[in-house]
């Protein structure tokens, strides 16, 4: 059966190839920082299964500090130029869309048919992660084709995957460095603490009162914890059940169902939020790492308004 | 209260922009001290919550293609085709995506898109490409507008997609919560409630788009006309 612990060690694979070629390269003056954070990360992902947690936070720490003394930096002159690219994107048309289009395409068919086939009674890959090993297969089927319709030099992926990411850098890492803090937070008991604060100075005699604190309550917590799943459950606790459906009557599908929707609008407007909102900065290389937050805000705060009058209107229904 | 710390440290160091890296670390080692663990307990509870979350960073995995293809002009040929399309402008290209996403995220294929293997290689060229077509060479400020662009509607049309698909993540956490304190509800009711809401995004965030295209023909034609 494929796990996710076989996908870890063709992370560490391709982290260490990314460690070795920042090693050797001259041209980056920053490139034992490089070398260190990237070494580091191959190596979580090949022994995180089998160290201590105490071993692991100490890897965490060498990471952060790695990134932190003097900085990351990035190697000089590996991309080709803009007109390389234009002749070769002539000279292959529409055949290059055709590895990039593998992706999503094996991804999506992979998570539908590795539910349903068998060998021997047992799954070909674990059924709980599913979708992770269908995308990393799919990376795998997309590379072979690139490679055997390209035909370039043997190490140029890895050359390319570390000029990819010394561009996105130290970003590449936070989104699992704040699911990691959100744990953190929840083991501390932040989650109790805040929607205490919100039963405390809020008043909540009032239907609406309540409804709207409950979905503005998704919102900002989902901005602190940046994540809507963190956020639910001590808002629901805190206020959502005791007072909408218990004390006012409301329906608990309609409120947790928009609940759950108010705080996916705190998901757009926070950098908590990584993976979504400062990653592709890094990724579409803009200046303004806020940059996409500030073009969510105006939806999200339209959209939060929404939700309001949807909950007031919905919940109390019948 | 103390264990607020690490929010407060959080705020700080993101507004005075400090490498958020470092602050992170510092929030979730200054969370467990205030929350009554021990030096080391910290790290091996926060070492231990960085391992299990490993699997957030395979997406990365997509580089090596992505950046092989890149290097072949795949960006450049994106554009291309744009350009061939006399009717392509930039929203109408990020509306069509905005479309494609949301549907297919409701139909539980969130991983059609993404920012990596989607957004980077493929739709913000494509954004870009028909904005240029238009109205020439762009400034670099209007570039990172429109990219900026792309992958805000990546990410509005798969959260507000995803929940109507029954078998979702969020929908599941809700369930089990729910189910914890007694009181039980069906997964399709759930996601029928997500649905106005769906609508709602799509109504907000398209007419969002259609604004950007005439700012965008307001700004590149006065620069045009007046140099």
């Amino acid at each position: 059966m494929i796990t996710l612990e076989h996908i870890y060690w063709l992370m560490g694979a391709m982290m260490a190839g990314v460690s070795i070629v920042n090693a050797r390269d001259s041209s980056n003056p920053r490139r034992i920082n490089n070398a260190a954070f990237w070494g580091i990360y191959a190596m979580t992902f090949f022994v995180g299964s089998y160290i201590s947690d105490l071993a692991s936070g100490v890897l965490l720490i060498g990471m952060v500090i790695a990134a932190s003394v003097r900085g990351l930096g990035q190697g000089k002159g590996e991309a080709n130029s803009r007109e390389e690219r234009e002749a070769s994107a002539k000279r292959w048309g529409n055949k290059l869309f055709i590895p990039a289009l593998t992706i999503p395409l094996v991804t999506v068919l992979g998570t539908l048919a590795f539910k349903r086939i068998t060998f021997h009674g047992s799954s070909l890959v674990d059924v709980k992660q599913v979708t992770v090993i269908s995308l990393a297969l799919a990376t795998i089927v997309a590379l072979a084709i690139g490679m055997s319709m390209l035909r370039p030099p043997l190490l140029a992926p890895i050359r390319e995957a570390r000029r990819l990411l010394d561009a996105v850098g130290w970003a590449a890492v936070l989104p699992q460095m704040l699911a990691a803090l959100g744990a953190l937070f929840a083991l501390a008991g932040v989650g109790t603490v805040v929607s205490g604060i919100a039963q405390r100075w809020i008043p909540l005699d009032h239907p609406i009162a309540v409804v709207t604190t409950y979905a503005i309550g998704m919102a900002v917590f989902t901005m602190i914890m940046g994540n809507a799943f963190a956020a639910f459950p001590v808002m629901t606790a805190g206020i959502g059940l005791p007072l909408i459906v218990h004390k006012f009557g409301g329906d608990p599908t309609v409120m947790a169902a928009i609940g759950m929707l108010s705080g996916f609008c705190g998901t757009l407007m926070t950098p908590m939020a990584a993976n979504y909102n400062i990653v592709p900065t890094a990724l579409l290389e803009l200046p303004d790492e806020n940059a996409v937050i500030k073009v969510q805000i105006p939806t999200a705060l339209l959209l939060l308004g929404a939700n309001i009058l949807l909950m007031n209107f919905l919940v109390f229904r019948h | 209260m103390f264990s607020l710390i690490g929010v407060v440290i959080v705020v700080v160091g993101f507004v005075l922009r400090i490498n958020p890296l470092l602050v992170v670390t510092v929030a979730g080692l200054a969370t467990g001290l205030a929350g009554g663990l021990g030096p080391l307990e910290v790290v091996a509870a926060f070492g231990k919550a960085f391992i299990t979350s490993r699997y957030v960073a395979i997406v990365w995995l997509v580089l090596p293609v992505i950046g092989l293809l890149e290097h072949a002009g795949l960006k450049e040929r994106a554009r291309v085709v744009v350009a061939r399309l006399h009717s392509a402008t930039t929203s109408r290209v990020l509306l069509a995506y905005f479309a494609i996403r949301q549907i297919t995220a409701a139909l539980g294929l969130t991983s059609l898109g993404g920012h990596p293997q989607m957004v980077r290689p493929l739709i913000a060229p494509m954004a870009e490409g028909a904005a240029e077509n238009r109205y020439g060479e762009l400034p670099q400020e209007i570039r990172h507008r429109i990219r900026a662009n792309a992958a805000a509607a990546d990410n509005v049309a798969l959260f507000f997609g995803e929940d109507i698909f029954i078998a979702i993540g969020s929908i599941l956490l809700i369930r089990g919560f729910l189910d914890q304190n007694g009181i039980h509800v069906e997964p399709t009711d759930l996601a029928i409630w997500a649905i106005p809401t769906a609508v709602c995004a799509l109504i907000i965030h398209c007419t969002r788009l259609l604004l950007l295209e005439r700012r965008l023909r307001r700004e590149l034609t006065k620069k045009a006309t007046n140099p």
